[in-house]
């Protein structure tokens, strides 16, 4: 039998992460503690950027500078050490999803596989501009052509009167 | 015994359906006006009889009838009773009971007000109606029975999910409701439009107050839903591009692009195989948005696998609606003639621009809610798509569309020219420079493009009213004249002028609450202090209180704001007792359009508290502006001209305008 969904690869991790949310979800705290920020402001500021637009991996839709629950804290103390330790934003993001996958961030990468994605808004409008430039054109042209050769004549006779 | 009663009534009701669904149809195919007036009474007798099994539920829910399913999971006998109220649609099968309410509602609506349609279009309409309700109530029926009875009643509910015990739950589905489903109305009105294969005038002047109705609905829904996930969340965010969001925002949307292009429909005979089309896509984002929502799949695919019965059913109610509308759009629109030649720059080209960027923004939205699910279906590959992407295409594809806003109305209609259009709007074009170089000059962090976007607000706010400025001119006619004149315009004027003053309203609290937001975390003890713009919060003390269904911890701060006034500020962690669930009750201080926004975290052992504090500048302004918006609909909507019950006469005015257009073939 041909396996279209491997379960043990697929699922064990994410019911892993089901249960560790429904351990830890109840002790409710809110996002990025007191405890967790850094010293130098700008590196705390570049932390936020960062943990803005990764995700926290067993909440529905939410990032990890929003979530409480304690992967996303990890994932948070994670960064800022990556980033202590002198790693720019690339590389920090480089390490977390070479750990989690791509899955982990909020904003897809541009590839082969997001084409369709990134490219659909500029698509569309050029798009819609084409086929309304090219509407405008067989609408143009054919009202031109639209005369019968009997108001052809009428034309040709009525500038003849006027000459 | 009631409750069996109002499952009895539901069946009933889909049996009438299925009535309704075919006779009228055939009786318009054939020409016999008893069968087609059939419907009429069909519609009525339906929506009383989902009428009286709504009640029924409700019934249950006050009285907290234990032994229906539906209610011993979904309340509790302490819950406050607007709360037993609101459970009723708290949950899965009750929301869906509410969706087939509003739906029979509007349809016998449309049998009630219609007496003026023709009557093929109306049994058509009607019939259409019928279908979309066959198909949800035996969804309702078949697998989210809200009825069910339990063999051991237990004393007790299980409670309604804290997060949903508020006020917001009250209002924001049975809005958000309204507004998808009115949307199946103008469907209702294109599907009827392709089967007789006529449409004029009069149809786009039906298919517009309809349009107006589920629009103003479905603002209300959505920035309800915004301001609720606000302060009920107690993130501090109040748009998270959340596919649930994304799913009441798609048929809003294509409700705003079919608004404006059934405008040119309705004045011009132009665009109207498009307006059919929009009008098809509307409904289909809406039954999109609800299977997106009840089906589970957006929790996670495997959601989706578990429990395949009702996603699959869903499924298949959407593959047939828009499957089935855009095949008979597909074999239908060419008996369609569109008319009414118009030049690029003129009031309908600048409403094909709208429309462009509007359609465009939409199917960004629905290409990114559903990219990773498609992935995965394609090759396994998990990705996410979130807020930063839909910043990034949503926000720059809007920006010339707001650019253009107050251009439209001001073009006159067939040849427009811009120039002079521009000539209307130095002010505007004043006020936008103003308030660029006022916030480069008082504020050096802020970026040059958050300047940028907050003199489009301007431009926006002071160009919406260039139309109506130009119609008075004070300047000439004098203030007294001018106000006359003022009070004279068409209501539908009013409207578009408030509506997009609306719109600048929400960029401006949009751009100033991105920028200039502050935040200070601090864990706080008793006695403690934290600053943050100028504000003094001091941590006061802890006050236990006890609820008829949760206990809390009220923090009390006392807040010094800069201009010296004196405030308590509580938010509040509670603890609700049948679930066992805590939640964070955020506090909020309004101030201006600005407000102090206090939210709770952990406590640990040595009662230090987590303190998550935000100054939100301007931040109402987002959902102010969509009360103008709200109110610029509703204008528009009691224009005289556009009222439901005077389509006589607009039948006539259509006749004269067909006659004067330009013939389009030659």
């Amino acid at each position: 039998m041909v396996r279209f969904f491997d379960f043990n690869k697929r699922m064990k991790p994410v019911i892993k992460m089901l249960i560790i949310a429904m351990v830890l979800i109840p002790t409710q705290s809110l996002a990025v503690n007191p405890g967790e920020v850094l010293v130098d402001p700008v590196l705390e500021q570049r932390a936020r950027n960062l943990s803005s637009k990764l995700r926290c991996l067993v909440c529905q839709n939410q990032s990890i500078d929003d979530s409480d629950a304690s992967l996303a804290k990890d994932l948070r103390v994670l960064l800022r050490k990556r980033l202590v330790a002198g790693d720019s934003d690339e590389q920090v993001v480089d390490y977390i999803v070479s750990r989690y996958g791509e899955f982990v961030l909020l904003q897809p990468r541009f590839g082969f596989h997001t084409l369709i994605l990134w490219s659909m808004p500029v698509a569309l409008i050029l798009i819609g501009f084409l086929v309304l430039l090219f509407r405008l054109k067989r609408r143009s042209t054919k009202d031109t052509l639209n005369l019968t050769e009997e108001e052809n004549a009428r034309i040709t006779k009525l500038l003849g009167k006027v000459d | 015994m009631i409750v069996e009663l109002g499952h009895y009534t539901l069946v009933l009701a889909l049996a009438l359906a299925m009535v309704q669904s075919v006779v009228p149809v055939f009786g318009a195919k054939i020409g016999h006006l008893g069968l087609m007036r059939m419907a009429n009474q069909t519609s009525i007798m339906m929506a009383v009889l989902i009428s009286f099994s709504f009640g029924a539920l409700t019934w249950a829910y006050v009285n907290s009838d234990f032994s229906v399913t539906n209610v011993w999971q979904n309340s509790h006998s302490l819950q406050p009773m607007l709360y037993k109220y609101s459970s009723v649609w708290g949950n899965h099968e009750g929301s869906l009971l509410l969706w087939v309410l509003i739906l029979s509602l509007f349809a016998s609506m449309v049998s009630i007000f219609g007496k003026n349609l023709p009557p093929e279009l109306k049994a058509n309409v009607l019939g259409v109606q019928a279908w979309i309700l066959v198909a949800f109530l035996s969804f309702v029926l078949i697998t989210s029975n809200p009825f069910e009875r339990l063999d051991n009643p237990p004393l007790e509910g299980k409670d309604l999910n804290p997060i949903l015990q508020d006020v917001g739950l009250a209002i924001h589905p049975p809005m958000l409701y309204i507004g998808y489903v009115g949307l199946s109305i103008t469907f209702a009105f294109a599907m009827a439009a392709l089967i007789s294969g006529r449409l004029d005038a009069a149809w786009a002047r039906w298919v517009r107050p309809w349009t107006l109705i589920a629009w103003i609905f479905l603002t209300a829904g959505i920035a309800m839903g915004s301001y609720w996930a606000y302060y009920e969340l107690g993130w501090g965010g109040w748009w998270f591009w959340d596919p649930v969001e994304n799913a009441s925002f798609m048929p809003w949307l294509a409700a705003t692009a079919l608004l404006h292009s059934a405008l040119v429909m309705e004045k011009r005979e132009a665009l109207k195989i498009w307006t059919v089309l929009l009008a098809i896509v509307a409904f289909s984002m809406s039954l999109l948005g609800t299977f997106l929502v009840r089906s589970g799949v957006l929790t996670s695919v495997h959601a989706f696998a578990t429990d395949p019965e009702r996603g699959v059913f869903i499924l298949t109610i959407l593959v047939l609606f828009i499957g089935g509308s855009l095949t008979l759009f597909v074999l239908r629109a060419g008996i369609l003639k569109s008319g009414g030649l118009f030049a690029p720059i003129s009031r309908e080209g600048a409403l094909v621009f709208n429309n462009l960027f509007l359609t465009s923004a939409l199917a960004t939205v629905l290409v990114g809610t559903l990219y990773p699910l498609m992935l995965e279906a394609v090759n396994g590959a998990k990705i996410s798509v979130g807020p930063p992407f839909f910043n990034l295409t949503f926000g720059p594809l809007m920006m010339p569309l707001l650019l253009a806003v107050p251009f439209g109305p001001l073009l006159s209609w067939k040849r427009g020219d811009l120039l002079a259009a521009l000539s209307h709007l130095y002010w505007a074009f004043g006020a936008a420079l103003l308030a660029i170089i006022l916030v480069i000059a008082f504020s050096s962090d802020a970026p040059i493009l958050a300047a940028l976007v907050i003199g489009l607000a301007f431009w926006l706010m002071i160009g919406a009213f260039a139309e109506i400025s130009l119609r008075t001119d004070v300047r000439k006619n004098g203030l007294a004249k001018a106000f006359d004149r003022a009070r004279g315009l068409p209501g539908s004027t009013w409207g578009t002028a408030f509506a997009h003053f609306g719109l600048g309203v929400t960029l401006l609290g949009i751009v100033s609450v991105s920028i200039f937001e502050t935040e200070v975390i601090k864990a706080m003890k008793v006695g403690e202090s934290a600053t943050i713009s100028g504000h003094q919060l001091t941590l006061k003390g802890i006050n236990p209180r006890k609820a008829s269904n949760y206990n809390e911890d009220i923090i009390n701060f006392e807040v010094l704001s800069p201009k010296g006034e004196k405030f308590i500020m509580r938010p509040a962690k509670r603890i609700y007792t049948t679930r066992r669930m805590p939640t964070t009750e955020s506090a909020i201080n309004t101030s201006g359009f600005s407000q102090l926004y206090v939210s709770l975290g952990e406590v640990s052992e040595n009662n230090l508290i987590t303190v998550r504090m935000w100054w939100k500048p301007q931040v109402t302004l987002i959902w102010l502006g969509s009360l103008f918006m709200m109110f610029g609909g509703l204008l528009s909507l009691a224009d005289r001209r556009l009222r439901v019950g005077a389509p006589k006469r607009a039948v006539k005015q259509a006749k004269v305008e067909t006659d004067v257009q330009v013939p389009a073939n030659g």
